[in-house]
């Protein structure tokens, strides 16, 4: 298979996936196979993609015309071929969690929840592949509109606030800010193309690169820097699933990966760099960072806790952008592959615990660690992992954003990534102590559901097993800046 | 066949005029559809041949009878309305082939001789202001479209009696507008002695300053034409005239009706007022833009507070009139070129809106609200899903016209350096992204639950072609560009700046 059909097919299997099951939907066993098997068959697609890049092949494919200078083109760049290797390898992972979880909690609508499911991982894969500014923008909105039925899937008059609340931040954001920042860049350069070393110098007025960098971090919600953070704990009403793949992995990680494909591909890290226009969203990323993770702390909810740490995460990528140094460029790219792993692990651990014991809330957590070990083991990993622990992935990223702040001489900011590990440690690890500290307090009935319990364990060890392969991130990452 | 060709530009305005005349008394109620859709495809086919006749020979000046202009009525067409006539054209005959159940289900049966007259009647005028090129001429046209709109609203009265009093509201003020237009006309014939556009430009070129009466009659011609094509704030009569037609002619007229005043309103500025350009800047900078900005937010606003579903794309539609003459308002190229796409683009999105909320009032009998729609999306699948393909195009999402139009418009106001406006048109179309999505709410994420309903073709037919052509224009825009390209050139070529 060619080269640019590759790049098609990729796309089109979560497609026929999503067309597959609402085909066979009667028959729910074959209908819930086809996120498994779509999983693995772009998962296989990204994995040569992604060898490919490693060995300099060129895949894309340009469609027809979009706007004068702009195709609709598919282009993978390094960052997108990582990128695109997170989200299919997770989805297997997802779509197996998916059958368990949703079967276990008896959810309603579960066919067009595989349907949409699949369709914005089609969105998540096209904006990962995408070779200019105005596709990905597409995608992006059709992310943000397939994971509104999922956002809301519960339709009870919480779940339709918080969709309300999700769409109109994302989709707000987007056509107020994303978009005119769009059409600036083209005014200016006539070409929306990513290019290593970025499409800006020399042809951007700089004193106005700080307000397009303003645009733009604002304008991409999806990334979740205060204040445009408010839809993400809003949409941890939909069942975890959900919330595991795509509010900790596809949605987010579309957004901080737009974002630093803007840095690396459109500005350009030196361009940058020099002109000092992102100071003020080091600062800004930094006071995320922090904010977030106090209130963190104040949460009860387990997966409420878990999206604040998820915004707080988020602000490391696009503090690394910020920042536009090479060590923070290759940290920001790195944290997306280790924090995906590692969140999707907790989420995964948080839907597993409603599922077996029907407790959502820290405080009922009590003694629950005796009754599933396994649960909190995988928990554990994740949560040693996104702290930033050796021997876990987490730690190499964390590494490279503080050497980065180093080389961009902002100590204060290695100073914050410090105290935000130690909060860290304090809300991620604290369900822990309290499922193994605690005596039972109520009795709690045990639903058996193995197919939710698995997928985190074997994510959980992932982050164990990924921190002995750096070398080989390391390498990957190095190539990110070229194109 | 040959007077077909020599005396085209007649026959697109006098057949529909004709065939009205024939049609009005039959007593059969298919007859008249089935001829009148005859006549539209007729209709199509000189439009086409008269865009091919200008591609080969620039401009066709038609004198009536052979008599010289100025003393004679003349037509002009040239590349600023050729592109108009097509989209006119096509899609007048799309909504006609829409129109035939859903307009039957509105009227008495017998009624319906006299219904397709007056909508033959309105097509007719209000393709003669597309064409026409004397200024009395298009007064003359004017009152003959608001005298067959209003009937034509008023056959909305078998439904709700409201529409009564939209009709008399649309009356009164129609009549207005149209006054003001003609007492214009008026003073500019007293002080030129001409009504031939062309021959005005001439003649207005040597009182190149300071005539009190010439300010005089452009006011009152411009703000004729304003109230005439819905300009905020003189927008009141058009949300009930809309929202409580029938629903066929809501599609004919939010498609088509105001966009052909427009243009003449657009034309009358760039070509004919040319010379007196230190007073158009002061009233295109301190009059039509600020009235279009605000009617891009009142408009949008108030659509947002909409329960009933056609009053919503009412107020819609004047918060997309803002957009059209705020690219009118920015005397630049690219500023008019944004604005008579937008003019192609909304036709074919509000017509198609207009067709979806129809369909669904057909198949109620009842007014269309947000309350009443819900479960649509289920029962209604094909509809409902080409109604989608409307309303994204409307907020303006890549892969759709209305983005193609978002893009000329911003384009437009970057060349001008209009960046609070650009940052204000950013704001109004996420606001509508509101409106929108409550529509989409209702069609899809109720808790009622429907059974799919067998959809009518005869409907859903014409509705797909327009969303189709949504698609396709939104991805291969360049046709619709060109055409507003070549009308901006010709119109801006005039100007003296």
């Amino acid at each position: 298979m060619s080269n640019s059909s590759l790049i098609i097919f990729g796309l089109l299997v979560p497609l026929l996936s999503a067309l597959g099951s609402y085909v066979f939907q009667k028959n729910i066993n074959l209908r819930d196979s086809f996120g498994v098997i779509g999983g693995i068959i772009t998962f296989i697609i990204s994995l040569i993609i992604f060898d490919g890049i490693q060995n300099f092949q060129e895949f894309s494919i340009s469609l027809f015309p979009l706007i004068q200078g702009v195709d609709f083109t598919f282009r993978v760049t390094p960052l997108g071929s990582i990128f695109s290797l997170v989200a299919s390898s997770l989805w297997i992972l997802a779509s197996i969690y998916t059958i368990g979880y949703m079967r276990g909690a008896a959810e309603d609508n579960q066919t067009r929840f595989v349907i949409f499911y699949s369709i914005a991982i089609h969105a998540a894969l096209a904006i990962a592949w995408s070779g200019n500014l105005l596709v990905l923008f597409i995608f992006y909105e059709i992310l943000t509109f397939s994971t509104f039925p999922l956002v809301g899937h519960k339709q009870n008059a919480e779940s339709q606030a918080a969709g309300r609340v999700y769409l109109s931040i994302l989709v707000g954001t987007s056509l107020m800010l994303f978009l005119p920042a769009i059409f600036w860049i083209w005014f200016q350069t006539g070409t929306l193309d990513f290019k290593s070393g970025g499409i800006l110098d020399g042809k951007f007025p700089t004193e106005y690169l700080s307000f397009l960098v303003a645009l733009l971090v604002f304008g991409i919600g999806k990334a979740a820097i205060m204040p445009i953070h408010r839809w993400l704990p809003a949409a941890m009403v939909a069942p975890t699933p959900v919330s595991a793949l795509l509010h900790a992995v596809a949605v987010v990680k579309a957004g901080v990966f737009s974002f630093l494909v803007v840095v690396v591909y459109i500005i350009g890290p030196e361009y940058l760099f020099e002109s000092k226009a992102s100071d003020w969203l080091i600062w800004l990323a930094s006071f995320t960072i922090l904010a977030s993770s106090i209130i963190a702390i104040s949460k009860d909810d387990l997966k409420a806790r878990l999206a604040y740490s998820t915004i707080s995460q988020l602000s490391y990528i696009i503090l690394g952008a910020a920042l536009a140094t090479t060590f923070a460029i290759k940290g920001a790219s790195f944290h997306i592959i280790t924090h995906a792993i590692g969140k999707i692990t907790l989420f995964f651990c948080a839907g597993a615990i409603y599922v077996t014991a029907h407790v959502k809330k820290i405080s009922q957590l009590n003694g629950l660690g005796y009754k599933t070990p396994l649960i909190f083991f995988a928990y554990t990993l994740g949560a040693l992992s996104i702290i930033g622990v050796p021997p876990f992935v987490g730690s190499w990223s964390k590494f490279y954003l503080i050497l980065g702040s180093l080389e961009a001489d902002y100590l204060f900011v290695a100073i914050i990534l410090g105290i935000s590990s130690l909060l860290n440690i304090y809300y991620l690890l604290e369900p822990v102590f309290v499922g193994f500290r605690k005596k039972l307090t109520k009795d709690i009935h045990l639903t058996n559901a193995p197919l939710a319990v698995w997928p985190p364990v074997v994510t959980g060890l992932g982050c164990f097993v990924l921190f002995f392969f750096a070398n080989y991130f390391d390498e990957i990452i190095n190539g990110v800046l070229f194109l | 066949m040959n007077f077909l060709i020599d005396d085209a530009p007649a026959l697109v305005v006098v057949l529909p005029l004709i065939v009205s005349a024939i049609i009005a008394f039959m007593p059969s109620s298919r007859w008249p559809w089935i001829i009148s859709m005859i006549t539209l495809v007729v209709h199509l086919f000189i439009s086409f041949e008269l865009l091919s006749m200008v591609q080969t020979s620039g401009v066709i000046l038609y004198e009536f009878g052979n008599w010289q202009p100025p003393w004679g009525i003349a037509f002009k067409i040239d590349g600023i309305n050729i592109g108009l006539q097509i989209i006119f054209s096509s899609f007048v005959l799309i909504t006609t082939f829409y129109s035939r159940k859903i307009f039957l289900s509105e009227i008495h049966p017998d009624d319906s001789g006299k219904a397709y007259s007056l909508w033959l009647l309105a097509v007719g005028s209000l393709n003669g202001i597309i064409l026409t090129n004397d200024i009395f001429n298009l007064f003359v046209f004017l009152e003959i479209s608001a005298l067959s709109s209003i009937s034509l609203i008023a056959l909305g009265a078998g439904m709700n009696r409201k529409a009564l009093l939209a009709a008399f509201n649309y009356l009164i003020i129609g009549a207005i507008g149209a006054t003001f237009y003609v007492i214009g006309v008026g003073f500019a014939y007293s002080m030129t002695g001409t009504l031939n556009m062309s021959d005005l430009v001439i003649q207005l070129s040597q009182y190149s300053t300071g005539q009190l009466a010439i300010f005089a009659g452009m006011s009152f011609m411009l703000i004729g034409l304003m109230v005439k094509s819905a300009v905020f704030p003189l927008h009141l009569w058009l949300p009930p005239a809309y929202s409580y037609a029938p629903s066929a002619v809501s599609t004919l007229f939010a498609a088509l009706a105001t966009k052909a005043i427009l243009y003449f309103f657009v034309r009358l500025i760039y070509e004919v007022f040319t010379f007196y350009d230190h007073y158009l800047i002061i009233f295109l900078d301190y009059v039509l833009m600020p009235l279009s900005v605000s009617a891009i937010f009142v408009g949008t606003i108030i659509a947002i507070y909409q329960d009933d579903i056609k009053k919503l794309l009412a107020y819609s539609s004047i918060a997309q009139i803002g957009y059209i003459t705020l690219a009118f308002s920015m005397n630049d190229q690219s500023g008019i070129t944004a604005g008579f796409i937008h003019i192609f683009n909304h036709a074919l999105i509000k017509g198609g809106l207009f067709m979806a909320i129809g369909y669904f009032a057909f198949s109620s009998q009842d007014r269309v609200t947000l309350s009443s729609i819900n479960g649509y999306g289920q029962k209604y699948p094909i509809t409902s899903f080409a109604l989608l393909i409307c309303g994204v195009s409307l907020i303006g999402i890549p892969l759709t016209n209305g983005f193609v139009s978002k893009l000329y418009l911003f384009q437009a106001l970057y060349y001008n350096h209009m960046f609070i406006t650009i940052a204000l048109v950013a704001i109004s179309s996420a606001l509508a992204v509101i409106y929108f999505w409550k529509i989409v709410e209702s069609l899809w994420f109720s808790s009622i639950k429907t059974e799919v309903v067998s959809e009518d073709p005869a409907i859903y037919i014409p509705l797909w072609i327009v969303a189709i052509s949504i698609i396709i224009f939104g991805v291969f825009s360049a046709p619709i560009v060109e055409l507003a390209n070549m009308a901006s050139i010709n119109l801006f070529g005039g100007i003296s700046n």
